[in-house]
């Protein structure tokens, strides 16, 4: 972590804007229409780019003829794979989206093989998005269809239809001899489980499985891309990181990234989708071929078939406790698909699985397995929620086999300051145990329950990270402000941004206007995602705020002719000592701005850091449900999410965050799943089949904030985002079998499962 | 094969346009006469993202053909706003932030819009079914609910005024 | 789609000369045939547009019944006073039809001419015993509702047909109706079961007489003329109920999917004509 000067950081007792609640910034943008996203660009000439995927989950690619679409009138370029480099293995670090970069140029144009429904062949561009789409149809690709293989247990078995013959299980020793789809095992291991499972007063044995399932961001991929003859590119797109398009687009196209500049556009939505490349790459491509800047807009369906969704998985979870309900042992093994290649949540699942609770041994085995569907791509706490609905499942029938309260067995058992982490470091100003007072005091708590209705809790954990980030502060001659970023905003953090420079500044939070620049405008940031931007990107905006201010004071000195130690900085103002008739020496923000172009010229600061130190965050959920005990239906009556925030920027959108993510994990608890036939095609991608929650679906969703600050960000703030998705997985499930007394391990709870479930007793 | 020329009404302003058998009403909006604000989510009229009000009635402009906007009124997103003043339902959706991608939100705001048109004093239940058609994957609805209601009771007040 | 043209002929003549070439598809709402057209599951050459033809659109009353235009929507069905008073049932099931969006657009008769056997509003169509009325270049003909589909996708329209409208007929002083579906969330969803139950009481509030229809449980939507007979003589009480239900259970035959397995399907048809069945008799018990 750079070294954060401290000294003229607002005492927080007396902060003016932190924690309000104003208008964002570009708010009226975004309820006017005039937003710009991903599929709202046009660039003079444009084409339309369109793909050309495999309808089979698994084949050889024997031969691509593209002659009869070349030859249509109106088409300009077609790539295959022989138009991109063909990549050595490399990892390549992006956050929380770690990639091959191999795996990654083959998953946005396949070679050799296809090994998913969906997976591109090949792209066209065209004067029109009809021309293209004849194109597209008059492509001829010959396959020879391979056996497929989607269930995760099934891709482990020897037997099994293999995706990678170059594929050796990572993780364990020795190295085995044979290639699998067992891409890598994850291991956390303390003391000897078995032995203390042996010991156990009581031991709760289970087997969870769940369903892949997608993001279901709004807005489907788009991009505009273009390749000048000089070789120069720019590409405007909506994602997670203009970083990350830059350096992705470069690896695949094996071009230089200083000759790439990505725009960002506004981004309808990602929670972790749109942290790597589909299009972009194709788009350059395509250009770079007909010269001409080419647009691509996903389908829904695309959407669905052909972006990654998070893992499915088999989990098995053994828990042993005294009497009294401590746990003593934890043994958790996840087995995660992948899709077709390696890179599942599976590691950050096996270290999330238990880190809620103090357990003395433990062993969390995670397995990373490819299979013939979409590559996985980090959703929203990649892999937690699913290893906390297999936890916080198991802990729920411990409390209920030891007649406990499901507050009290997880206070019991919960992680406090200074225990050490089962995946390693040891919590320091953690708010788990404040999370649990919030909803025990909560009066939804002690509501009273009808028939047929049933209360379930779960709680939840998410490391929060830091990282890369930069931000500009540039002062204007009239004494406001611009705030630069490299941060794209999906939840409002350009409100968060401009707030937290406001409030170093002194400023109204309306003086200062936020921007998301591009690649070549700022400099490098991170993904937006990992919860990481209030914390690490606003680390950089106060950083930049503050050199601003010791400017500003250096300015102030200059003009009275003082030592510049002899200048503080207090609401929005530089004051000096007294000038020699005893008189108060002050000279405002407005007047040294003005004043600027004579005493040294503009003033701005720009800060590049790489932020450590984000504080783990904890929630705890409870909610209600009522079930139809004959058609087996389930309604969200009530739910009640309390998390830690550390401290809370902008409010509402702190709230709105926990909502959203407690909105998501009910819809995977209840209704979201991959569905595939025999052939291994998906057989709802769109929004009527794929059902994520409607507005009649939800109840209000209370969300509580606990404020536990964390002292190594200026304000306190902790990552929110990723957290409420965590917890609702486990809490609907908990509160269908209080309402039913029938436990249900398999996502999602659909009727039919309910109610079969219900007649078996 | 010819174009067909169409004659409409979009936002209170005759517009005129070409355009093809095949092309949506959304297309239309966005790529002829450049209202971006309609948003296309599904394409099958399941995300509401692209709502507009054709003569009156809420609908998915995905779902229609721009060839039947033929001598019809279209009202959307770039409309709402009079001049420089905020609808009453723009604006609650800022106070509440009842937005957070903002993506879906002018799909939400055109049907909300609808909504009080037709009821003005709508309950929770019902409008959470009547805007059951506008997926929002951000929000969870919750604030996109309050702000509806408190936008409902703000015009009942001005109608009472 | 370089080859499609668009037509919305003013008359129902021009609407037929307009179909007679083949390759057409009749769009009404739109909201099933766009879907199609865009998935490349339909690639028509002419789309002929009938809701410019007078009385395509709207209710009208007639010798005490009800004729609705076949374009006519579910939001005008909705505000249609009298229609709701009389067959509350047929109405709540065209409401059914997708969200605030699509019943701005989707049809009475394109929910039934699609052909699919989940539509929502045949079944109370088919309970409610009404009519359609198609014409074509070979004339006019009517024909109940349940003899329009004959598997999914497929209906007895020649290429040159249209329906022209529905036709409800008039209802008994305590009559009443119900439809009910089940989906997996509250909205937006394809029946995984649909059951339609339209009944006349005696003044003694016995029932007279009864018709029941089931949707998404077979190729076709069913009308269940047994469950309807179980009803008759009763006052729906839980026997009379329970044969209700098992009448219709047996008469279904439906498959596994993505939306619900054969053997849930089954179950819950018996379900929802129990609770649809009393629903309906508590609205005709109201009337005097």
């Amino acid at each position: 972590m750079s070294d954060a000067p401290t000294k003229n950081r607002p005492d927080t007792a007396a902060l003016k804007v932190i924690g309000t609640r104003p208008v964002r910034p570009d708010g009226v943008d975004k309820v006017t229409g005039r937003a710009a996203y991903g599929a709202d660009f046009r660039a003079p000439g444009m084409l339309t780019g369109r793909v050309k995927r495999s309808p089979h989950a698994h084949a050889r690619i024997v031969s691509i003829d593209t002659r009869k679409a070349r030859a249509l009138a109106g088409v300009k370029a077609i790539v295959t794979a022989a138009d991109f480099p063909d990549l050595a293995s490399q990892e390549y670090e992006a956050g929380e989206s770690a990639s091959n970069l191999r795996d990654l140029a083959m998953n946005v144009m396949a070679r050799n093989k296809v090994l998913y429904q969906g997976h591109p062949v090949a792209a066209v561009a065209a004067v029109s998005a009809s021309i293209a789409e004849a194109a597209v149809a008059l492509i001829e690709v010959t396959y020879e269809t391979l056996p497929h293989v989607i269930d995760v247990e099934a891709a482990m078995a020897p037997d099994a239809p293999l995706l990678h013959s170059h594929l050796f299980t990572e993780g364990v020793s020795p190295r085995p001899a044979s290639p699998s789809n067992i891409a890598k095992r994850h291991l956390f291991v303390r003391g000897d489980v078995d032995a203390a499972l042996a010991a156990a007063e009581v031991v709760i044995d289970r087997r969870y499985t769940t369903q892949a399932v997608h993001q279901g961001y709004i807005e489907p991929h788009a991009c505009v891309a273009e390749m000048a003859a000089d070789g120069q590119c720019q590409v405007w797109s909506s994602s997670q990181g203009q970083f990350m398009v830059r350096t992705y687009c470069a690896k695949v196209l094996g071009i230089e990234i200083s000759d790439i500049r990505v725009t960002p556009a506004e981004i309808g939505g990602g929670f972790g989708g749109k942290t790597t490349v589909y299009l972009e790459p194709l788009a350059l491509a395509l250009s770079r071929q007909s010269g001409a800047p080419v647009k691509m807009v996903m389908t829904r369906e695309e959407v669905f078939t052909a972006t990654g969704p998070t893992s499915g998985s088999v989990m098995h979870v053994r828990l042993g406790a005294t009497r009294e309900g401590r746990i003593t042992a934890a043994d958790v093994e996840l087995k995660f698909q992948a899709g077709a290649f390696p890179g599942s949540p599976a590691g950050a699942a096996s270290m999330t699985a238990i880190a809620c609770y103090d357990v003395a041994d433990f062993r969390v085995v995670g397995w990373d397995v490819v299979t013939n569907s979409p590559k996985v791509a980090a959703y929203r706490a990649p892999g937690a929620p699913i290893a906390a609905f297999a936890v916080e499942s198991a802990i729920e029938e411990l409390a209920q086999q030891l007649g406990l309260d499901p507050i009290a067995i997880r206070r019991l058992n919960g992680v406090r300051d200074g225990m050490k982490a089962a995946y390693g470091p040891t919590f320091e100003n953690i708010g788990f145990m404040e999370t649990l007072d919030a909803i025990e005091s909560h009066p939804h708590y002690k509501a009273p329950l009808g028939p047929n209705q049933g209360r379930g809790v779960a709680v939840g954990f998410w490391f929060n990270i830091g990282g890369e980030s930069s931000a500009a502060v540039h002062l204007s001659e009239d004494g406001g402000a611009v705030v630069a970023t490299g941060s794209p905003d999906i939840g409002g953090s350009r409100a968060s941004m401009a707030m937290m420079a406001a409030e170093v500044l002194g400023l109204p939070v309306e003086r200062v206007r936020p921007i998301v620049a591009d690649t070549a405008s700022i400099g490098f940031t991170g993904l937006t995602g990992g919860s990481r931007t209030t914390f690490a990107t606003g680390m950089a905006v106060v950083q930049a705020a503050e050199k601003v201010i010791e400017e500003l004071k250096r300015r102030a000195a200059l003009i009275w002719d003082v030592p510049v130690e002899t200048v503080t900085w207090e609401a929005g103002a530089a004051i000096g000592p007294l000038d020699p008739k005893g008189g108060a020496r002050r000279l405002d923000l407005d007047t040294l701005a003005a004043q600027s172009g004579r005493t040294g010229g503009p003033i701005s600061a720009e800060v590049s850091l790489n932020a450590q130190g984000a504080g783990p965050g904890f929630g705890a959920h409870i909610c209600d449900v009522e079930v139809d005990p004959e058609t087996g239906q389930v309604t969200v009556l009530r739910y009640t999410a309390a998390q830690d925030v550390g401290r809370a920027i902008h409010p509402s959108y702190v709230e709105g965050q926990v909502q959203g993510g407690v909105a998501q994990g009910v819809g995977w608890a209840l209704n979201e799943e991959y569905v595939f036939d025999v052939d291994g095609r998906m057989e709802n991608a769109g929004f009527l089949d794929y059902r994520v929650p409607v507005a009649s679906d939800l109840p209000m969703i209370d969300a509580v904030l606990v404020e536990v600050p964390n002292p190594r960000h200026p304000f306190g703030a902790k990552g929110v985002g990723e957290v409420p998705i965590v917890p609702p997985l486990a809490a609907v499930a908990n509160a269908v079998r209080a309402a039913t007394g029938v436990r249900l391990d398999d996502l999602p709870l659909s009727p039919p499962k309910i109610r079969a479930a219900l007649q078996k007793g | 094969m010819s174009k067909i020329h169409i004659s409409a009404t979009v936002n209170g302003d005759p517009v005129e346009f070409l355009t093809e058998a095949g092309v949506t009403l959304l297309d239309a909006l966005r790529d002829e006469l450049a209202l971006t604000g309609s948003k296309e989510g599904c394409g099958s009229g399941d995300c509401g993202a692209c709502s507009v009000i054709l003569d009156g009635r809420l609908t998915c402009s995905c779902l229609i053909l721009a060839a039947e906007a033929q001598g019809r009124r279209i009202e959307t997103i770039e409309g709402m706003a009079r001049g420089g003043e905020l609808h009453p339902l723009q604006q609650k959706f800022l106070d509440h932030a009842a937005l957070q991608c903002g993506f879906c939100t002018p799909g939400l705001l055109i049907a909300a819009k609808a909504l009080l048109d037709a009821n003005p004093d709508p309950t929770e239940t019902e409008t959470r079914y009547w805007l059951a058609g506008n997926l929002c994957r951000c929000t969870g609805y919750d604030k996109v609910i309050r702000a509806v209601m408190d936008a409902a009771a703000e015009l009942r007040q001005v109608r009472a005024a | 789609m370089a080859d499609l043209d668009y037509v919305a002929p003013a008359s129902v003549a021009g609407a037929i000369e307009a179909l007679a070439g083949g390759g057409a598809k009749v769009l009404a709402g739109g909201t099933d045939l766009l879907v199609q057209m865009r998935a490349g599951r339909v690639k028509p050459q002419r789309i002929v547009d009938l809701k410019r033809i007078p009385g395509l659109i709207g209710v009208r009353q007639e010798n005490g019944g009800f004729v609705i235009g076949a374009s006519t929507s579910g939001a005008e069905l909705g505000e249609h006073a009298a229609l709701i008073h009389a067959w509350p049932g047929v109405v709540e099931a065209v409401q059914l039809i997708g969200s605030t969006q699509v019943q701005g657009r989707a049809s009475i008769g394109g929910n039934l001419c699609n052909a699919s056997p989940a539509a929502d509003s045949v079944p109370a169509l088919v309970a409610a015993r009404a009519i359609c009325v198609v014409v074509g270049g070979q004339g006019r003909r009517e024909l109940p509702v349940e003899a329009v589909v004959t598997a999914p996708g497929a209906t007895v329209l020649a290429p040159d047909e249209f329906l022209l409208e529905i036709r409800l007929p008039p209802r008994a002083a305590r009559a009443s109706d119900a439809y009910l579906r089940q989906i997996p969330r509250t909205e937006m969803d394809i029946a995984v079961v649909g059951a339609g139950v339209s009944l006349t009481l005696d003044a003694a509030g016995v029932c007279s007489e009864a018709h029941v229809a089931l949707g998404a449980v077979a190729p076709t939507v069913l009308l269940v003329e047994a469950a309807g007979a179980a009803l008759i003589g009763t006052t729906l009480d839980d026997a009379a109920l329970d044969a209700l239900a098992q009448a219709a259970e047996a008469a279904c035959r439906p498959i596994s999917d993505k939306r619900g397995t054969a053997e849930y399907r089954t179950r819950i048809a018996g379900v929802l004509a129990r609770r649809a069945a009393a629903i309906a008799y508590r609205r005709a018990s109201e009337r005097t």
